[in-house]
């Protein structure tokens, strides 16, 4: 989701041209998916939240403002529904602005480097399957995070758009992230150099 | 990875390997690599880490079969290809 995108026209999308709309969703319901599909590890969930995303974007289009992009309204959406669906499972998650210095040591506890490993190693299926799995160890507010910045390439500033958090809460989390994931993989790829070792 | 110079390092990270932090602050920051191994690895690791996620998602697209339903339950049925 970057300049180099289609520009859409919002006067056309305003006034419920179908033909711009479908545009829309063939642009960016590969994103939406996998957002949703990270956010919430279950298939069935994430295609609801595709739908709903998209349901709920063609209701508010005609008074969309166009103050933030229009792929970062729509991520926008997408996580407010994910989160609807968390909600229904644990009452309790949050993602709004809170103190994030509290608890978590982001001390690494893993020094072994793992980059040498070949690529077909890195990226083989059964790999594919634990960075997944990784993934879905961090807690929700650091995890959306994550996804929106380092996998879909959103820009601080339009994560924290997405969010409705400040740049630093971003900044914050995302550096959390980044090093418990880098743990994590450390563990798994360090036994796959031991293995060959 | 209990000295100040790791903190330091830690705390601007993010920065660091987005390149947008300041010429100086990268100078030191490498001056303390070269004689940090820890911190070499922790920096090449979470850069190989951070690439490893964007590789393996960036062609990820979703299902024929969820992206049919999609384009059926909005009504878009005749704009969806092939
Ligand atoms: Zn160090």
């Amino acid at each position: 989701m970057n300049d180099t995108k289609p520009a859409f026209s919002l006067d056309r999308l305003r006034a419920g041209d179908r033909e711009e709309f479908a545009r829309l969703v063939e642009t960016y319901s590969d994103q939406i998916y996998r957002l949703a599909l990270k956010m919430l590890a279950s298939p069935q969930d994430a295609e609801d939240v595709l739908q709903n995303t998209f349901l709920k974007a063609l209701q508010a289009l005609p008074t969309f403002e166009g103050r933030s992009s229009l792929s970062t309204w729509l991520y926008r959406i997408a996580v407010n529904e994910a989160l609807m669906v968390l909600r229904r499972q644990r009452p309790e998650v949050q993602i709004a602005d809170d103190d994030d210095s509290a608890g978590d040591d982001i001390t690494p506890a893993y020094f072994i480097d793992w980059c040498c490993l070949p690529e077909e190693e890195l990226l083989s299926a059964e790999s594919r399957a634990y960075l997944d799995q990784a993934i879905q160890q961090l807690p929700e507010k650091y995890r959306i995070v994550f996804i929106l910045r380092d996998i879909e390439g959103l820009s601080i500033r339009e994560t924290s758009e997405a969010l409705n958090l400040s740049e630093t809460a971003v900044k914050t989390r995302l550096l959390r992230a980044r090093l418990k994931l880098r743990d994590l993989l450390s563990a798994y790829y360090g036994e796959r150099l031991e293995e060959k070792a | 990875m209990d000295k100040t110079n790791c903190r330091s390092l830690l705390a601007s990270l993010s920065e660091y390997i987005e390149g947008t932090l300041e010429e100086q602050i990268c100078r030191e920051i490498e001056r303390h690599m070269a004689e940090c191994p820890d911190c070499r690895v922790v920096v090449d690791t979470l850069r190989k880490t951070i690439y490893l996620y964007h590789a393996t998602s960036e062609d990820e697209s979703m299902p024929a079969d969820v992206r049919q339903r999609l384009y059926q339950r909005l009504n878009l049925d005749e704009y969806l290809k092939p």
